[in-house]
């Protein structure tokens, strides 16, 4: 069944691009839809054709269809160029991406060239998951927009989370070689310096990008080292594989994670990680929200059994990107970017500030905890994220110094 | 201490892997000079045969029968696909393998889709076997060394002390004086890359839920495959057994080795605060293969226990 179904949004995906109309918003989503990294993309494609239908139902953006179209990037920086060509060639105008910040800098960049080229023809991207500091610092962009917080942001909660808990006294960092783990890593250090001076990193190790198909002797190598605790900014494969190694070897003590809802890591986590694993997400589904924020929730889940509500921050994107053309009157993506900077809405987990200096979101953030019968599971198993009050951290606190200087296209 | 117990286990356990994979490339090769690309897909096809009659049945019968169905896939391939290339010399045959390569890759991503299928250790080996050092073993891995044991075992056996072993042992050096003998090569060469591709498969059997079952295992694996039968050297399986524990070994031990560039040349200057000094060993693990075939072939051209130049 679940091979149909994978076939299916295969060919979906390889057909929605022929019927174009005029009166269709487009929006390329370039991701990996394929190998290791592939139940990443499709989950986060899964959760854009389903926002793309909410905003149709209502009218879609300034009366035009949006349609999401999925390209296959296979996480690697130079397909997804070729990609984005694919997309431009066939009139796209809006981009979205988020697995990888290798990816997303390569993208930030053609954009930038493209734009710059071709005026009265720009290109927006709407980054909705690559976390590396620098797209909202010294790399940032008039034509980028972060819909997640940055690794910084989210390392300044684990570090909180950590000196918090003064029975934790030493640390492991692990993560994947590139720019995005190598910033995690990066900022643990500085951060943990700051907060707990007397909590040692007892290993600081980078393992390649989706290439590990064994964690057992990285794990072996952490247990070893009698670490307290283990913080990891793995997502995908590296996400589900390490939790996989760690809970089969017996690892019983936290494991901080930017993602460890990946896709297939609940069911490779099992019971054996309950209390123990912690995500740092804009959104726990088990939180108190709104009726029809949990009718969304139930809803995705409904019409996709074998994806959990994840990427919350998609509607951000989609709901951000509706209010900014209805703002500027027009789908140009100038206008549309222009509407954007500054921009304020009430989200369903708390209110939203898009600055205007960085492009970066200003969202609130949970340190939810993997736990045993929640009121909605993931992944079909009666375990999933919980968060308390005192997990919550408010927009405002996440606000970080920018080093941004953006230079603005004429209008 | 611990580090070298377990990088000792996992090494073997990934180098005993790597030569349930490779001991059929080199069997064929040695014996029909044909450098079979294809090798590692069916790998992989064992992988997904085994999820597949998992699925139906049960693990235990998949670990019987999937090997058993990708040698009889391997079979039909070397009768009515290379035997015919075999006319037009090696050149085509390489190109035969190559192209079935990307047919099996492709047919795998129509069947299965184009991501990792959930090809799970059986609830009956998936329990700690035991606690070392403090970190638990998992039981799969003890049962996957002793398969591989098993199999080593009965491979030598087959070819060491039977009639049968004996024949294919001289079809490797002198096929065309077997034939003279009255002996049928051709049945002989169908058989050898049968098993071979059935030894592959089981590898894949108890390699594809230990580590992923995925339409790019082959690729993953192909490449190092390959290191292996270079480093041992072409056609000895001695020489595959001893490249596979050894690559297995170099690079757990890698993995785990806390060291960087700044730490073993520091004597010569390299500091840690260089981009080159920074570098650790555990992130070269990947690389350490194709570094030692590189050297290899620039050193000893024939492998580790090669009789042949390549």
């Amino acid at each position: 069944m679940k091979l149909i179904a994978s076939a299916a949004l295969a060919a979906a995906m390889s057909f929605v691009a022929l019927g174009a109309s005029a009166d269709t918003l487009k929006i390329a989503f370039i991701d990996p839809l394929s190998g290791p990294m592939g139940p990443s993309g499709e989950s986060g494609l899964k959760h854009f054709m389903f926002a793309a239908e909410e905003l149709n139902a209502e009218g879609g953006v300034n009366g035009s269809q949006v349609e999401v179209v999925g390209f296959d990037n296979k996480v690697n920086p130079k397909e997804s160029l070729v990609q984005l060509q694919k997309a431009i060639d066939q009139g796209i105008r809006y981009v979205v991406q988020g697995n990888g910040s290798s990816v997303a800098s390569a993208l930030i960049d053609a954009i930038e060239k493209h734009n710059k080229r071709n005026p009265g023809e720009e290109v927006l991207f709407l980054n909705y998951a690559a976390v590396d500091p620098a797209f909202t610092n010294e790399k940032c962009s008039f034509w980028h927009f972060r819909f997640d917080s940055d690794a910084d942001m989210k390392m300044e909660a684990v570090t909180d989370w950590v000196a918090g808990h003064p029975d934790i006294k030493s640390v492991y960092l692990i993560g994947q070689d590139y720019s995005f783990g190598k910033a995690v890593a990066a900022a643990a250090v500085r951060m943990l310096e700051v907060k707990a001076p007397e909590v040692k990193i007892v290993g600081n190790e980078l393992h390649p990008l989706a290439k590990v198909k064994d964690f057992t002797p990285y794990v072996q190598k952490i247990i070893n080292s009698g670490a307290d605790a283990i913080i990891t900014g793995n997502w995908g494969s590296d996400m589900v594989l390490l939790v996989k190694a760690a809970i089969d070897a017996g690892w019983d003590k936290p494991i901080l994670t930017y993602y460890g809802g990946s896709t297939g890591a609940a069911t490779a986590m099992g019971e054996a990680a309950v209390g123990k694993v912690r995500q740092v997400s804009e959104v726990v589904v088990n939180y108190p929200s709104s009726p029809e924020q949990q009718e969304r929730i139930a809803k995705f889940e409904e019409k996709y059994p074998e994806n959990s509500y994840y990427y919350h921050r998609v509607f951000n994107v989609m709901h951000f990107l509706d209010a900014a053309a209805e703002k500027a009157g027009s789908n140009d993506p100038t206008k549309v970017a222009y509407a954007m900077e500054g921009m304020e809405m009430d989200g369903a987990y708390g209110h939203l500030t898009m600055r205007a200096d960085n492009h970066q979101i200003l969202q609130d953030l949970f340190v939810g905890t993997f736990s045993a019968n929640p009121p909605r599971g993931v992944e079909g198993l009666p375990l999933g994220w919980m968060a308390e009050d005192k997990d919550h951290i408010p927009a405002a606190a996440t606000s970080m110094e920018t080093t941004c200087q953006m230079t603005r296209p004429k209008m | 201490m611990e580090t070298i117990v377990f990088s000792l286990l996992n090494g073997v356990i990934y180098g005993l892997l790597l030569f349930m994979l490779s001991s059929g490339l080199t069997l064929i090769f040695s014996m029909m000079g044909v450098l079979n690309f294809a090798h590692a897909s069916f790998y992989m096809l064992g992988a997904y045969f085994a999820y597949t009659v998992t699925d139906a049945t049960s693990y235990w019968f998949a670990l019987i029968f999937a090997p058993i169905l990708v040698g009889l896939v391997g079979a039909g391939v070397e009768k009515w696909g290379l035997r015919r290339v075999h006319a037009n010399g090696h050149v085509a045959e390489l190109l035969f393998t190559f192209g079935l390569a990307y047919l099996i890759d492709e047919v795998i991503k129509i069947v299965y889709g184009r991501n990792a299928v959930d090809y799970r250790v059986p609830e009956a080996l998936d329990f700690p076997l035991f606690t070392l050092y403090g970190a638990q073993y998992p039981a799969y891995r003890i049962f996957m060394l002793l398969v591989a044991v098993a199999m080593l075992v009965a491979l030598w056996v087959l070819l060491k002390k039977t009639r049968a072993g004996l024949i294919i042992q001289a079809a490797l050096t002198h096929p065309h004086m077997v034939g003279h003998l009255g002996h049928n090569v051709p049945m002989i060469f169908m058989t050898v890359f049968g098993v071979g591709c059935a030894l592959a498969g089981l590898a894949g059997v108890i390699g594809g839920n230990y580590l992923v079952t995925d339409p790019f295992m082959a690729a993953y694996m192909g490449p190092i495959v390959f290191v292996v039968v270079v480093i041992g050297g072409m056609g000895s399986l001695e020489g595959a057994f001893v490249a596979s524990i050894l690559l297995g070994l170099l690079q757990t031990f890698a993995v785990s080795v806390d060291a960087s560039f700044a730490d073993l040349f520091g004597w010569i200057g390299l500091s840690s605060a260089t981009e080159v000094g920074r570098i650790t060993i555990a992130q070269l693990a990947p690389m350490l293969p194709y570094l030692l075939l590189v050297l290899i072939l620039f050193i000893r051209p024939r492998g580790l226990m090669g009789e042949r130049e390549l």
